[in-house]
């Protein structure tokens, strides 16, 4: 990762917990105290200026939660987040983050809750143009709508309808093309495809992908899906239980991964070349956010578990491309 | 502001696009549905007969029963005019004041109605302002505002609005309480009813509140008020129409049973509870006319509005469809 | 690639599933044929509206109104199924046809106990008293694989995770000793590595007690990993059907072709995943002729014309004019 520019995005200790106690009467009643739910737990990582990072992991391993907060839907409990250097915490007002809100756009992983359904496409389009102020002649708003519709593979007329009349894979350009509305310079995919069929999630990658040689975007990528984020990204991150295991540039990350969880998510990619490659059984399930094992949270289900995995949390081990967290990788073991 | 810009859209696409809504709800299935319904078709006549009757009173009323310059006593206790002894001037009769029962009908179908609009639109209006607020913003203003609409749940709507009545009774000097009487009744009634509109417009609220489409207008950077009348309002309101029209036919029937007890309308305009007050002393001494009359208006109207607002949702509700 | 009648466990013939609305007739499922053997996976494969689910769900009787059968047949060990009455259905269901769904969280009543459920299946479907049914039940859940079954038994389900959900709705389904499975997405809202769990059992399980399977996915891999056959649908119509493995690394029909092209797989150099051109067309409008030609690169008139028939091509059977040439004259199809 060449560092002669600063990072478009780089986190650091980000960390979220979430208060789910039981309201105070109860806890009166029950004598029990308040229960935090750690979803992002001390996440680091930074994203080259044109590059994608994919961030993989299963339900429940926090991704979502780490866009949220690197798009400041959420405030972070703790850590940093800073957008081409600047420090997203630091601004405080509304006024204040508005510059960033136009550099970063967000695309959702649902395609028919992410239009307002009440809403023209045309206005959904032109609403990033209208709250930034960056057009104000209403003939060139139209203009620049129609230009984006194009630019996504729709027609300009499609601008008149309703969301309700097109389909997932129409809507989610719908979702780029307004993402895309204030000639923003990153966006943070979160599960773009997952919702969409796959010859129809083929046509959006391929977009995505021409999109960002056009616009030199940035993108952050999350996705459950081992496979398109291979296709997609540059760099890759892997996830459990709020915590980033591994991180790696692409290539590297999927053949030789270090991380047993990463070896293990890959091996359970069922095997469309039927090339016969042996796969170790799968064991275990992902424990609950709420109470995570101590120590090294993936212990339970690691094939190569120490009495030390399980009381010691194990620190990345940064290197030039990557990071990794875990006691077998460090004492050589793997 | 951007709120310029669509101001100029919303006047200049106005009429297009309600000329569009047209022609788009004609091929509705909303319309299908109304269609198809023999009984929904009568009702809506029904409800659209009474509706103009209220509205063209002053114009269409064979007397003008509010003038008390036209009353003559003469005219007392005639019966209705397939009875003997009657006035084919008086269709169905008059009261024991001369007053002719038919227009009184519609004399007073204007007051009911004109009360039962004006309660609903306001309850409305301050319940989804409350539901919207309550759900979109949460926290201490939430429970707040759902601890009051708790509290007023226990109050029958009658209690609610006889109370508000006294209080306002007590605070105001006599004139001037006569001269408000009905905008006091209005807001009786209205007072009763708001609950109903906050709580369903808040749990719509809490639902469009999590939806992607609102964290997208976020993540661009809305400010929170235009979320909440621009893209969160225009999703929860389509509940409100039933509510409306259910909460219209319990606004008339509070209205009039507040006037049946002497606490509603003022004398001078009486609706049709009021008729029914007044006719009720002779239900039994013969003079039936004078209470059944607009007792079955009364009955016919409500029904009527009921099944309208029954339909309405069954036909917008879209799991059923 | 026709079989002897009576070996075919299930023989759908002509399946013709249409929903009358007031804008007309949709056919949703048109003229399917297949059939599925004693003991073998069959994967039905298609993105969303191909009409997989409701050629399931007009298999086993489960199509809402206003969807009808409203042609073809369906044949369970030679006798007919799909004009019974709704009794007579419901004694086929659960007894000979098992299912499998998705949600495993609306599968499982979340009012009863997890062992109440299986052991009321137990009991209707063979003739146990409570003590044996209960052990039964618990043996059923060792099978599957859920560790501390004689506490988990007396749970309800919202205290399992999804993925052990799913591996009681299967014990559920298999309890009864069906003859056929039908599982409709049952690993679509698992994570992947459960999924590859459930997958093993599901599949170990069908082998032991030697159910056949009808698994309908969108997801390829799944199939890869599970079935023997695999047909695809596309606009309610089967475009090919034939042995798994041949089909995948195979395809014939350049709708499988351009399905197969789009999945990103690792190890994939190129660039740009292969992109179908267009989308599946709505039920009201499908195209003339072959249902894919304005999406097919290699479209000929012919195509807009006329709808291809099921023809055998090598060792599958494929639904395309291309391989008019190629195929065996029909006395056998």
């Amino acid at each position: 990762m060449s560092e002669n520019q600063a990072p478009m995005l780089e986190v650091r200790g980000l960390t979220k917990h979430f208060d789910v106690s039981p309201p105070l009467l109860n806890r009166l009643l029950n004598g029990t105290g308040k229960i935090s739910l750690k979803a992002v737990e001390n996440v680091d990582f930074k994203i080259p200026t044109g590059k994608t990072f994919g961030l993989v992991g299963e339900s429940g391993c926090g991704k979502s939660t780490v866009a949220r907060l690197v798009v400041r839907l959420y405030e972070p409990t703790a850590g940093s987040v800073n957008l081409e250097g600047v420090d997203l915490s630091g601004l405080n007002s509304r006024e204040a983050m508005e510059p960033m809100r136009r550099k970063m756009q967000m695309i959702f992983q649902d395609p028919y809750a992410s239009l307002n359904p009440r809403w023209r496409v045309a206005k959904i389009i032109a609403e990033p143009i209208r709250t930034h102020r960056l057009l104000s002649d209403e003939k060139e708003i139209q203009k620049r709508v129609a230009e984006l519709l194009m630019q996504v593979s729709l027609s300009a007329a499609d601008g008149l309808k309703f969301p309700h009349e097109f389909s997932g894979g129409q809507r989610q350009r719908i979702s780029i093309a307004r993402a895309l509305a204030s000639n923003p310079e990153f966006l943070i995919c979160d599960e773009p495809t997952s919702a969409l069929d796959v010859s129809v999630q083929a046509q959006i990658l391929n977009l995505m992908k021409k999109l960002q040689r056009d616009l030199g975007l940035t993108y952050l990528f999350i996705s459950h899906d081992l496979a398109v984020v291979y296709h997609i990204s540059d760099f890759v991150g892997v996830m459990y239980l709020g915590r980033l295991v591994e991180w790696a540039d692409t290539k590297s990350l999927f053949n030789q991964p270090k991380h047993p969880y990463t070896q293990m998510l890959l091996d359970a990619i069922p095997d469309l070349k039927f090339s016969g490659r042996p796969r170790t059984p799968v064991a275990g399930e992902v424990p609950s956010p709420i109470t995570p094992p101590p120590g090294c949270s993936f212990h339970p289900r690691c094939p190569y578990a120490t009495a030390r995995c399980k009381t010691e949390l194990p620190l990345p081990i940064t290197s030039q491309s990557s990071q990794v967290a875990c006691h077998a990788v460090e004492e050589q073991r793997l | 502001m951007n709120s310029q810009h669509d101001i100029l859209e919303v006047n200049q696409g106005l009429i297009a696009r309600l000329v569009d809504s047209f022609k788009r709800a004609q091929d509705s299935d909303l319309y299908y549905s109304f269609r198809r319904s023999p009984v929904i078709v009568s009702a809506f006549i029904i409800t659209m007969i009474m509706f103009f009757a209220a509205f063209l009173a002053p114009w269409i009323a064979p007397h003008q029963t509010l003038d008390l310059k036209t009353l003559d006593l003469m005219n007392a206790y005639l019966p209705p005019a397939w009875e003997p002894n009657s006035d084919p001037n008086f269709l169905l009769g008059t009261d024991d004041q001369g007053r002719d029962i038919l227009s009184g009908m519609m004399f007073g179908l204007r007051i009911s109605l004109g009360v039962g609009f004006a309660s609903v639109i306001v309850s409305a209006i301050v319940g989804t302002l409350l539901g919207l607020l309550s759900g979109y913003l949460g926290g201490r203003l939430d429970s707040f505002i759902m601890r009051v609409a708790d509290v007023q749940l226990t109050f029958p709507a009658i209690l609610i609005a006889l109370l508000i009545d006294g209080i306002v009774g007590s605070l105001l000097p006599k004139a001037a309480y006569n001269e408000l009487k009905l905008y006091v009744l209005v807001l009786a009634i209205a007072a009763s009813q708001w609950v109903n509109f906050a709580r369903t417009v808040r749990g719509s609220t809490l639902v469009e509140k999590n939806k992607e489409y609102v964290q997208a207008a976020k993540v661009i950077g809305v400010h929170p008020f235009w979320i909440m009348v621009r893209h969160v309002l225009p999703n929860v309101i389509s509940p409100v129409l039933v509510i409306a029209t259910l909460s219209l036919a319990l606004a008339i029937l509070t209205e009039a049973t507040l006037s049946f007890l002497g606490v509603g309308v003022p004398p001078t305009s009486p609706s049709l509870g009021t008729l029914i007050r007044i006719g009720q002393q002779y239900l039994f001494s013969g003079e039936w006319w004078m209470t059944i009359f607009p007792s079955s208006a009364l009955v016919i109207l409500v029904l009527a509005v009921n099944l309208l607002g029954d339909w309405l949702r069954d036909a917008l509700n879209p799991k059923l469809r | 690639m026709t079989t002897p009648a009576e070996s075919n466990l299930l023989e759908v013939r002509n399946l013709r599933v249409d929903f009358q609305t007031r804008r007309g007739t949709l056919i949703a499922v048109d003229d399917v044929s297949f059939e599925i053997k004693a003991g073998e996976v069959l994967g039905v494969v298609g993105e969303s509206g191909a009409g997989k689910s409701l050629t399931g769900a007009a298999i086993i009787g489960l199509l809402e109104p206003p969807g009808r059968i409203s042609g073809g047949e369906v044949r369970l060990a030679g006798k007919r199924i799909d004009n019974l009455a709704q009794e007579q259905i419901r004694q086929i269901r659960g007894r000979e046809i098992g299912m499998v769904f998705q949600d495993p969280l609306t599968s499982l009543n979340p009012l009863f106990r997890v062992g109440e459920q299986l052991i009321e299946t137990l009991q209707t479907h063979a003739d146990l008293d409570e003590k044996s049914a209960r052990k039964q039940a618990i043996d059923w859940l060792t099978e599957v694989g859920i560790p501390s079954p004689e506490v988990r038994i007396d749970q309800y389900p919202h205290q399992f995770s999804g993925g052990m959900r799913q591996r009681v709705v299967i014990a559920l389904a298999l309890c009864a000793n069906p003859k056929l499975i039908i599982a409709d997405e049952p690993t679509t809202a698992l994570d992947v590595s459960i999924q590859a769990q459930i997958i093993s059992v599901l599949k170990r399980l069908c082998r032991e007690y030697g159910t056949a399977v009808m698994l309908i996915t969108h997801d390829m891999g799944v199939i890869a990993e599970t079935a023997d056959r695999v047909a695809v649908m596309y606009a309610g119509r089967l475009v090919e059907i034939g042995e798994a493995r041949k089909v995948i690394q195979n395809a014939k029909h350049p709708y499988t072709l351009g399905l197969m092209g789009s999945i990103p797989t690792i190890g994939d150099t190129e660039e740009e995943l292969r992109q179908i051109q267009g989308s599946m067309p709505r039920l009201a409008e499908i195209p003339e002729g072959c249902a894919f030609n304005p999406r097919c690169p290699n479209v000929s008139d012919r195509c807009r014309k006329n709808r291809p028939e099921l023809q055998p091509v090598d060792e599958s059977s494929v639904a395309c004019w291309l391989f008019e040439d190629s195929a065996v004259p029909s006395e056998l199809s």
